[in-house]
């Protein structure tokens, strides 16, 4: 059983059509990287998925259970999703820490907010951070920042804020990891430190959809690409196939024009 | 000598009072205004931002004037109290003001935090009072210190309704002939100024830990 599937989404902005009746499904421990140009759907995708947009149609579901039904109004409920939320982690372009928290309690702000509805709160509660806090610290040492745990996102480099937002998103343990142009935020000489953290989750066979520019990245660390164009999939299946030898006409042209440009 | 310092400072008593009055009322009061103001209802955003445009784009010596004639004028139910008045005067004037800064705090503070935040499982009100209110403090700092001290002047207007306050006072000795009381308010304000404004920037610096 895939442990994500959607079906038939679509969004619509007014009078325009964002994206289009996608469809596809995850296996747990896929990486999924979703390529194409700017305007083309993939962060409107990525944002229908973490409930900050709401689909005009289609169906979301996680491990079996239907988490979104356009045609359900009870599936829209705000209690309902923020519970449904917790399967998905987003990882944003603009980093978005909390600017007055510090590293590690950007990690554990809300984990332990989210502790205060477990039933043993009252009598657990100091083992109960204490497991947060080292649960974080853990986190924070494996994408390499054990020795930033007190700086303030203003005194860490782009590079740094970002694996801070990974360790974030990673310490409420979701299924589905996902990344808004993780990098495309960052100064060139800093998206290397970046793009080792997310090949590392993808070697741990951590479930992720990235949505990304970074061709040649995609190209290593891919289970499988999808490419869109207009809000529509236009071709997906594995890299070798999607970047490597493309099969439709819109594919190749985007990729030639990506590599013209000097990319690689 | 003594007559005239005891007079001065039973009038700046009164200028202090309308001050931390309606510092402590208006504050609160600007929030709710902002709510208003920012509502998704469209009929209570309208009816909140008229009544802060007709507020701010009156003067208050008018307004004064209004809140102490107007429920014996027109309802036959006098003000009882000159300075009841006054204080209902300068916390509406005050709050409408305050509001627009909270407004411009609050609108000023990137979508992405409140994404952020949502996407972490808080609810609505844990990112407002978690993540964005500090922010929004943090802000509003500057703006709200001049607001301040400008309230510490404006409630030398007061005695258009007839509250002796510092100003009113001094004016008096200058049918005996003498000017120094009159100046000497001026130091009272600068004094009172003076402090606040090292109160408000060691509030600057206490949030200077994080940038926004």
């Amino acid at each position: 059983m895939p442990i994500l599937e959607v079906k038939n989404i679509s969004k619509r902005f007014g009078d325009t059509e964002v994206i289009k009746d996608i469809s596809f499904s995850l296996e747990k421990g896929e990486t999924l990287s979703v390529i194409g140009s700017s305007g083309s759907g993939k962060t409107t995708l990525l944002r229908c998925l973490n409930f900050l947009e709401t689909p005009d149609a289609g169906t979301i579901t996680v491990n079996g259970e239907v988490i979104f039904d356009a045609a359900d109004p009870m599936s829209r409920s705000e209690k309902g999703i923020r519970e449904k939320r917790l399967h998905f982690g987003l990882v944003f372009q603009s980093f978005n820490l909390f600017p007055q928290y510090t590293a590690l309690q950007n990690v554990t702000l809300a984990g332990m907010l989210l502790a205060k509805e477990r039933p043993d709160y009252k009598e657990r509660k100091s083992q109960i951070h204490e497991e947060i806090i080292s649960n974080a610290k853990t986190i924070l040492d494996s994408v390499g920042l054990s020795s930033k745990l007190d700086n303030y996102p203003h005194q860490l480099s782009g590079g740094q804020q970002q694996r801070v937002a990974i360790a974030r998103a990673l310490a409420l343990n979701p299924d589905i990891l996902c990344f808004d142009e993780p990098t495309s935020a960052l100064d060139p000489e800093l998206t290397g430190e970046v793009l080792r953290v997310i090949r590392e989750l993808a070697e741990r066979k951590t479930t992720m959809i990235i949505v990304t520019h970074e061709m040649s990245f995609a190209r290593q660390v891919s289970d499988n690409v999808l490419f869109m164009d207009e809000g529509f999939v236009v071709e997906y299946g594995p890299p070798e196939q999607v970047i490597g030898n493309p099969q439709e006409d819109r594919t190749k042209q985007f990729l030639e024009r990506y590599f013209e440009n000097g990319n690689n | 000598m003594n007559i005239y310092i005891a007079s001065l400072f039973e009038g700046f008593w009164l200028n202090i009072r309308l001050f931390i009055l309606t510092l402590v009322m208006s504050i609160p009061l600007g929030l709710v205004i902002t709510f208003g103001s920012m509502s998704k209802f469209r009929p209570l955003r309208w009816l909140v931002r008229t009544f802060v445009w007709i507020i701010r784009g009156t003067p208050l010596m008018l307004q004064l004037f209004v809140v102490l004639y107007s429920p014996g004028l027109l309802f036959g139910v006098p003000m009882k109290s000159r300075m009841t008045a006054a204080i209902i005067a300068f916390v509406v004037n005050y709050a409408a003001y305050l509001s627009e800064i909270y407004r411009g705090g609050i609108e000023s503070i990137p979508k992405g935090q409140y994404e952020a935040g949502a996407v972490l499982g808080m609810t609505k009100s844990q990112v407002f009072f978690k993540v964005i209110l500090l922010q929004v403090v943090k802000r509003i700092v500057p703006p709200m210190s001049n607001e301040i001290i400008t309230l510490t002047k404006d409630t030398a207007l007061a005695r258009v309704i007839g509250i002796a306050e510092i100003i009113m006072c001094a004016e008096r000795f200058t049918k005996q002939g003498l000017i120094w009381p009159l100046f000497s308010t001026g130091l009272f304000f600068l004094v009172f100024n003076g402090v606040l404004t090292l109160v408000l920037g060691w509030l600057e610096r206490k949030l200077d830990y994080f940038k926004v």
